[in-house]
């Protein structure tokens, strides 16, 4: 797992030549989170003899694919200054219309895949419209988007959870031995998919693009950068990559669940704080947000072998979000000064 | 790069000091927490649907207590809210990898958490369901759960036997659509009561699931829509106290006659003070118990439990009706839970 984030992180470092001046633009905050997880590795696996089993670790990430993939996206968002709360109903919407659509069988279970991300894809375009359009704060339009989503969910579905599904959506949850240890494929997509990312925002002019949106709105408008059309797709990029969690969601589940992704707005930003990305925007790395997901993997796993109850994970998770913000905090202020 | 040194120190750090605060945690939690692998002690798995109702928290306390005598180790774990399947499925697959030899789940979606089910019966481990079944019922290896059905049908017998003849004005205060133990209750008062949905005799249905706040609204707004209600049904006894604080305001707290279903100590002592006419009690402690020993019994020998066990249900009531057999709130306060 580690093996697998380690090289591009150093790629991406060895990346961004910038003047002096814009180092704070492109340093890479991914190292803190990544020691992190190493040590929370280290640690579980004095208390627990099955937990470097690698059963175990792909098991991990194949918990945590969800979540890291609605991070995925968050992070896009967060990287402009944004934030969207509606990234979890959104995906719940997504799995429904796929569900539903292929359950029925009238149309082939691609087209229903497709159509599952489209919805998700016209949530985020519609977000994305009313932030840069209408200028309304990411906050609201997307807490109001919460809502609706949510109730489509459970209109569409009449709060039935979708069951018999074809072969096709749930592939993605199927594996495939690599040494010892069986792998989803779910879990490769969602790996690839951060490693996409990883080259289009530290290697393209699109990602310059991006972080300097975060950074200052006005700025990278006025050095000619089309502030407007970028954020539109942002938000809408966003949305397919909810699509794609949902898709990779009803792999993982193997049904259509309306009352899915209750909370997992708030663990994608979670996933994204771990990972070292300033809510501020234009700091961060998506990389970093897959080790904040795996951070906060390894600890629901790794307490749940030692035998702790789950309240007591969701406290952990909570002190450690505080010590990331807080870190994070202290290494701006380096910067700045 | 001075400073991602530093976050990386810091982070460390934390790390370190999360990683002992737990230790501690765990330590004082579980006597005996720490190096999962130790062969010998069998390891039973307990999943609730949520972490914050006294119900589960009952049903824990009871599954600990039967560990201890049995000499079991009990881990716990819980859906993140009321309906988090995720979370089970989450659950369930560490569990099967920290070793446990039997898992006890209530579940939060009775179809979505089969597949996760399946594959733990493949490796080997027992699942049985505690409190609500899995569809379909034989998805688990068995069933532990108070018959809800009959829960709903003993408060349905007694408001009829209470009205004695008087025309009924019903309100139901359900639980939430698609959630089986809301809709046999609610099915089991109705056939108690002697009618069906539709009846014209109730004029007022409402969710709430199962929260005091949302039964006083629903409450609230059943009497704005029909201000002559005097029988109101609800899914639990939260759900009862709100919809008795909404009838208070309104002066009606005395004319209108509340049955429900559970039995938490809140709840009886609720029925003691006439609040609630009258209760059908279950008990989550004897459920917990009971899968923790049928686990036991699997590790022993590999005698599986298997089929639907009731863990029983009783009225409770001061003011029994004829025709309907009750116990009193002496009883229900020595055997209420929460």
């Amino acid at each position: 797992m580690t093996t697998t984030t380690a090289p591009p992180t150093g790629a991406a470092r060895a990346s961004a030549p910038a003047p002096p001046r814009l180092r704070g633009l492109f340093t890479h905050p991914t190292a803190g989170p990544l020691v992190a997880l190493l040590v929370a590795c280290a640690f579980f696996s004095f208390q627990s003899e099955q937990f470097l089993s690698g059963g175990n670790l792909s098991l991990v990430v194949q918990q945590v694919m969800v979540v890291g993939t609605l991070a995925l996206g968050q992070t896009l968002i967060i990287l402009t200054a944004g934030i969207d709360l509606s990234c979890g109903a959104v995906m719940a919407f997504g799995t429904i219309v796929m569900a539903k659509l292929a359950a029925e069988g009238t149309l082939p279970p691609l087209v229903a895949i497709t159509a599952g991300i489209g919805v998700c894809a016209l949530f985020g375009l519609a977000n994305g419209a009313l932030v840069t359009f209408v200028k309304l704060p990411p906050f609201i339009v997307t807490l109001g988007m919460l809502n609706v989503a949510f109730a489509l969910t459970h209109i569409y579905s009449e709060e039935q959870t979708v069951t018999e599904l074809p072969g096709a959506l749930t592939a993605l949850g199927g594996t495939f031995p690599l040494g010892r240890t069986d792998i989803t494929y779910g879990s490769v997509l969602t790996i690839a998919l951060f490693l996409c990312f990883a080259y289009l925002l530290g290697q393209t002019a699109w990602g310059k693009h991006t972080y300097a949106l975060g950074n200052n709105p006005e700025v990278a408008r006025l050095t000619g950068i089309r502030t407007t059309r970028l954020q539109l797709g942002i938000y809408t990029l966003a949305g397919v990559i909810y699509g794609i969690a949902a898709l990779l969601l009803v792999s993982r589940t193997g049904v259509g669940d309306p009352k899915a992704g209750q909370t997992d707005n708030l663990d994608a930003i979670t996933a994204v704080v771990l990972g070292g990305t300033s809510l501020f925007g234009g700091r961060g790395a998506v990389l970093g947000t897959l080790v904040g997901a795996l951070i906060v993997g390894v600890f629901r796993n790794g307490l749940q072998l030692m035998g702790v109850g789950s309240i007591y994970q969701t406290l952990i998770t909570g002190g450690l979000v505080i010590l990331a913000v807080t870190v994070d905090q202290f290494s701006r202020r380096k910067v700045r000064r | 790069m001075k400073h991602t040194f530093r976050t990386a120190l810091a982070l460390t750090a934390a790390t370190t000091s999360a990683g002992l605060l737990l230790t501690a945690c765990g330590e004082g939690a579980k006597g005996s927490a720490g190096s999962g692998g130790n062969s010998g002690t069998v390891k039973v798995g307990l999943i609730t649907k949520t972490d914050t109702n006294p119900f589960f928290v009952k049903m824990k306390e009871g599954a600990e207590a039967a560990a201890k005598k049995s000499g079991v180790e009990l881990s716990t774990a819980a859906g993140k809210f009321d309906g988090d399947n995720e979370g089970q499925v989450t659950a369930i697959e560490n569990m099967v990898a920290a070793g446990v030899k039997g898992i006890l789940i209530t579940p939060n979606d009775s179809k979505a958490i089969v597949p996760a089910i399946t594959q733990a019966r493949v490796k080997g481990v027992l699942v049985v369901a505690l409190d609500s079944p899995t569809d379909p019922q034989a998805a688990a290896d068995a069933l532990f759960a108070t018959d809800n059905l009959k829960a709903g049908e003993l408060i349905g017998r007694y408001a009829k036997a209470a009205m004695a003849g008087k025309p009924a004005k019903i309100a139901t205060l359900d639980l939430a659509p698609g959630v089986a133990v809301g809709q046999l209750r609610h099915d089991g008062f109705l056939q108690g009561y002697g009618i069906k949905d539709g009846d014209p005799a109730i004029v007022c249905s409402q969710d709430t699931g199962g929260d005091q706040a949302k039964g006083q609204t629903a409450m609230e707004n059943c009497l704005q829509k029909a201000p002559d209600i005097n029988v109101v049904y609800t899914i639990n006894e939260p759900a009862a106290l709100g919809a008795y604080t909404a009838l208070k305001a309104k002066g009606r707290e005395k004319d209108v006659l509340i049955v429900s279903v559970d039995g938490g100590c809140t709840g009886t002592n609720a029925v003691k003070s006439g609040k609630i006419a009258a209760t059908s009690q279950q008990y989550p402690l004897a459920m917990a118990a009971k899968g923790v020993e049928a686990v036991v019994a699997y590790a022993k020998d590999g005698t599986k439990a298997t089929g639907y066990v009731d863990t029983g249900v009783t009225l409770i009531t001061d003011t029994p009706a004829p025709s309907v057999a009750a116990k009193d709130t002496a009883y229900g306060l020595e055997n209420c839970w929460g």
